[in-house]
C-alpha cells in the first residue's frame, strides 16, 4: 500500500524502518469511518435531503429558535463565569501553596469523571427550593432549580475543568524573570499582572473559554434535571432534539442537529486557530 | 470553626507578610485562595456530598435494599458489559492510531488528528441521533436489519455503538502526544537488532507507554460507564434490559424514588472518585510516563 502511494516527486509518507504503517493506518481509517465519519455524514445527508423550504421551516420554528437561544445564551454566561473563576482557581493552584492543594487540584477534574446524570440530580437537590442552597436563596425570591438560572449552574459545573486545565499548564510555564523585570522597572504588582501576565495568558484563556462554551452547548445529562424543561423558557436545544425524536419527527430532529453540528464545527475551527495562534506567538498552547 | 483553622493554617503555611516583587500581599493571597475554594466548594464539593447524603437519607438499610432491586442489578450488569466491550475496542484503536501517527510522517496527519477528536465536539444527543438515523426504521439499513431479526437500536448493540462513539478519542488522544514525544529511537534500535514488528511492540513500545495507556483507559472507562445523553437516545429504556446505570438513575429520579436514584448515583460517584484518585496518582507518580500534563 505504501509503495503504491509513493510517487517519484510526491511522497505520501517519509520512508521508515519501522513496520506496521499500512496495518495501523488502515485500521485507524476503517474504524474512524465506521464509528464516526459514516454515521455523522448521515446527518448531513439527511438534512440535505430535507429541501431548503422544509429546513428553513425547522430552523425558524419559534420553539427551535428559542431552544437554540437558551442553549447558546446559558453556555455563554456559564463559560464567562468559568473563565473568571477558573483563571483564579488556576492561579491559586499554580502560585500558592496551602494545605490540601493537591486534593483541590484533583477535585477540579470531578466534572470529567462524574457522570452527567449524577451531577444533574445532585445539583437539583442542592438548588431546589428545599435544598441546601436553594432554601437560603428562596427567602430573597431567587429561584435557581427549574429556571434558566439552573441551566447556567449545571453548565458552570461541567465547563469548569476545561478552563482550569487549559490555563494551568500555560501559567506554570510563565517565566518569573519577566515579572521580576516588570517589578524592577517600577511596575506595581497589579500592573505586572494586568499588562504582563494576563496578555501572555490570553490565548489559553480564550481557548478555555471556547472549549467550555463548546462543551456546554451540547450538554444534556446534567441540564435536563435542573432546568425544569419548560418549552420557550428553559428548554435546551439537545432536549428539543430528543423530544422531536420521541415524536418520530426525524426531520426536525435532524434539522436542529445539523444546525448545532455546523456551529460546533465552526467552534472547533476557532479553537484550532486559537491554539495555533497561541503556539505561534508564545511557543506553547493548550 | 474548621474554616478558620484552615485559613490560619494557610497563613502560616504560605503567606509572607509583605509583598515581594513577584508575589501578592498576604491579604490578597488569602482572598484569592478563599474565592477559589468557595467557588470549588459550591460547584464541585457540595454536589458530591449531596449524592451521598441523599442516598443515605433513609438509612443504610434502605440504601442497600434499593441497590438490591433486580432492575438496578440488571442496570449495573449492563453498564459493566457495555464498558467491557467499548473500552477494549477504543484501546486497540487508540494504540493503532497512535502508532501510525507518532511513528510515521505522512501527509494529512494534522487533519487525521482533528477527525479523531471530532466526537468530543459533538453533542452526546447528536451522537445517539446519528445511530438512530443509520439503523432506525426510516433508514436504508433499517428494513434489512428487521428482515434478518437483528436488533441494533433499543438493544445492547446500539448502546455499545453510542458508547464507543463518545469515548472514541480518549486513548488515542493520550497516546499520540506521548508516543510523539518518546520518538522512534527505541523501536528503530530493536528492529535493526532483528526484532520483528510485533516483538518490538510488545517488548519495547508497550512498556514505554503502559502508564499513558492506563491513564487513557481510565478516562475512557469513566466516560463509558457514565455516558447518559447518547445512550438515552438509542436505549429505548426497556427496564431490566436496556437501562444502564445512568439511565436507571433518571428513571428512579423521575418516579420520585429519590433514595434509590441517589443510591445508584452514589455507585457512579464512587467510580468517579476512584478514577480521580488513580488519575492523580498516575500524574504525580509517573508524570514523565504520561502525556497528560503536557497537552
Amino acid at each position: 500500500m505504501a509503495a503504491a502511494l509513493t510517487g517519484a516527486g510526491w511522497r505520501f509518507r517519509r520512508p521508515s524502518v519501522i513496520p506496521g504503517f499500512g496495518l495501523t493506518l488502515g485500521f485507524t481509517l476503517v474504524y474512524l469511518s465506521l464509528i464516526v465519519l459514516i454515521p455523522l455524514s448521515g446527518i448531513v445527508w439527511r438534512s440535505a435531503s430535507l429541501g431548503t423550504a422544509q429546513f428553513w421551516a425547522i430552523a425558524t420554528d419559534e420553539r427551535t429558535v428559542k431552544a437554540l437561544k437558551i442553549s447558546f445564551g446559558a453556555s455563554l454566561l456559564a463559560a464567562t463565569v468559568n473563565v473568571l473563576f477558573g483563571t483564579v482557581v488556576a492561579w491559586v493552584l499554580v502560585r500558592y501553596r496551602f494545605p490540601g492543594r493537591r486534593l483541590v487540584d484533583a477535585v477540579v477534574d470531578l466534572p470529567f469523571a462524574l457522570p452527567t446524570a449524577v451531577a444533574g440530580i445532585a445539583l437539583t437537590a442542592i438548588y431546589a427550593p428545599n435544598g441546601w442552597i436553594g432554601s437560603l436563596l428562596a427567602p430573597y425570591g431567587i429561584k435557581v432549580a427549574f429556571t434558566p438560572l439552573g441551566i447556567v449552574i449545571a453548565l458552570i459545573f461541567i465547563g469548569l475543568p476545561f478552563v482550569v486545565r487549559t490555563v494551568q499548564p500555560v501559567m506554570e510555564e510563565i517565566d518569573k524573570e519577566v515579572e521580576e523585570v516588570a517589578a524592577t522597572l517600577g511596575a506595581h504588582r497589579f500592573q505586572t499582572i494586568a499588562r504582563v501576565i494576563l496578555p501572555g495568558l490570553a490565548p489559553a484563556i480564550l481557548t478555555g473559554y471556547a472549549l467550555a462554551f463548546a462543551r456546554a452547548v451540547g450538554e444534556y445529562g446534567s441540564v435536563i434535571f435542573i432546568a425544569g424543561n419548560i418549552p420557550y423558557v428553559s428548554e435546551i436545544a439537545p432536549l428539543l432534539i430528543v423530544i422531536r425524536l420521541e415524536e418520530y419527527d426525524y426531520a426536525a430532529a435532524t434539522g436542529i442537529a445539523a444546525i448545532m453540528l455546523a456551529i460546533s464545527f465552526a467552534m472547533l475551527f476557532v479553537i484550532n486557530l486559537l491554539q495555533a495562534w497561541s503556539r505561534r506567538r508564545y511557543g506553547y498552547g493548550g | 470553626m474548621a474554616v478558620e483553622a484552615f485559613l490560619s493554617a494557610a497563613i502560616a503555611h504560605s503567606a509572607r507578610p509583605v509583598a515581594t516583587a513577584t508575589g501578592e500581599r498576604a491579604g490578597i493571597r488569602l482572598l484569592l485562595i478563599a474565592i477559589a475554594l468557595a467557588f470549588l466548594g459550591f460547584f464541585l464539593f457540595l454536589p458530591l456530598v449531596a449524592v451521598f447524603v441523599e442516598a443515605f437519607r433513609e438509612g443504610a438499610a434502605a440504601y442497600a435494599a434499593s441497590l438490591a432491586e433486580p432492575e438496578t442489578a440488571a442496570a449495573i450488569r449492563l453498564t459493566l458489559t457495555v464498558a467491557a466491550i467499548a473500552v477494549p475496542l477504543n484501546l486497540v484503536f487508540g494504540v493503532a492510531a497512535a502508532w501510525s501517527i507518532a511513528k510515521f510522517e505522512f501527509k494529512g496527519k494534522a487533519f487525521l488528528i482533528t477527525l479523531i477528536d471530532l466526537p468530543f465536539s459533538v453533542s452526546p444527543v447528536i451522537a445517539g441521533l446519528v445511530y438512530v438515523l443509520l439503523f432506525g426504521a426510516g433508514s436504508a439499513l433499517g428494513p434489512w436489519l428487521k428482515a434478518h431479526g437483528i436488533e441494533v437500536l433499543f438493544a445492547v448493540p446500539g448502546i455499545v455503538l453510542a458508547t464507543v462513539f463518545v469515548t472514541f478519542p480518549f486513548v488515542a488522544r493520550e497516546l499520540i502526544p506521548l508516543m510523539q514525544e518518546q520518538g522512534s529511537g527505541d523501536e528503530e534500535a530493536a528492529i535493526s537488532l532483528g526484532a520483528s514488528g510485533w516483538q518490538t511492540f510488545w517488548h519495547v513500545t508497550l512498556p514505554n507507554i503502559r502508564w499513558g495507556l492506563l491513564y487513557g483507559v481510565l478516562l475512557c472507562n469513566a466516560r463509558a460507564m457514565g455516558e447518559f445523553g447518547a445512550v438515552s437516545v438509542v436505549s429505548g429504556r426497556i427496564r431490566g434490559l436496556t437501562n444502564t446505570m445512568p439511565l436507571q438513575v433518571e428513571i428512579l429520579y423521575n418516579e420520585y424514588n429519590s433514595v434509590a436514584a441517589f443510591a445508584v448515583a452514589s455507585l457512579l460517584a464512587m467510580l468517579a472518585l476512584v478514577t480521580l484518585g488513580l488519575k492523580s496518582l498516575l500524574e504525580h507518580r509517573f508524570a514523565d510516563a504520561i502525556a497528560a500534563k503536557n497537552h
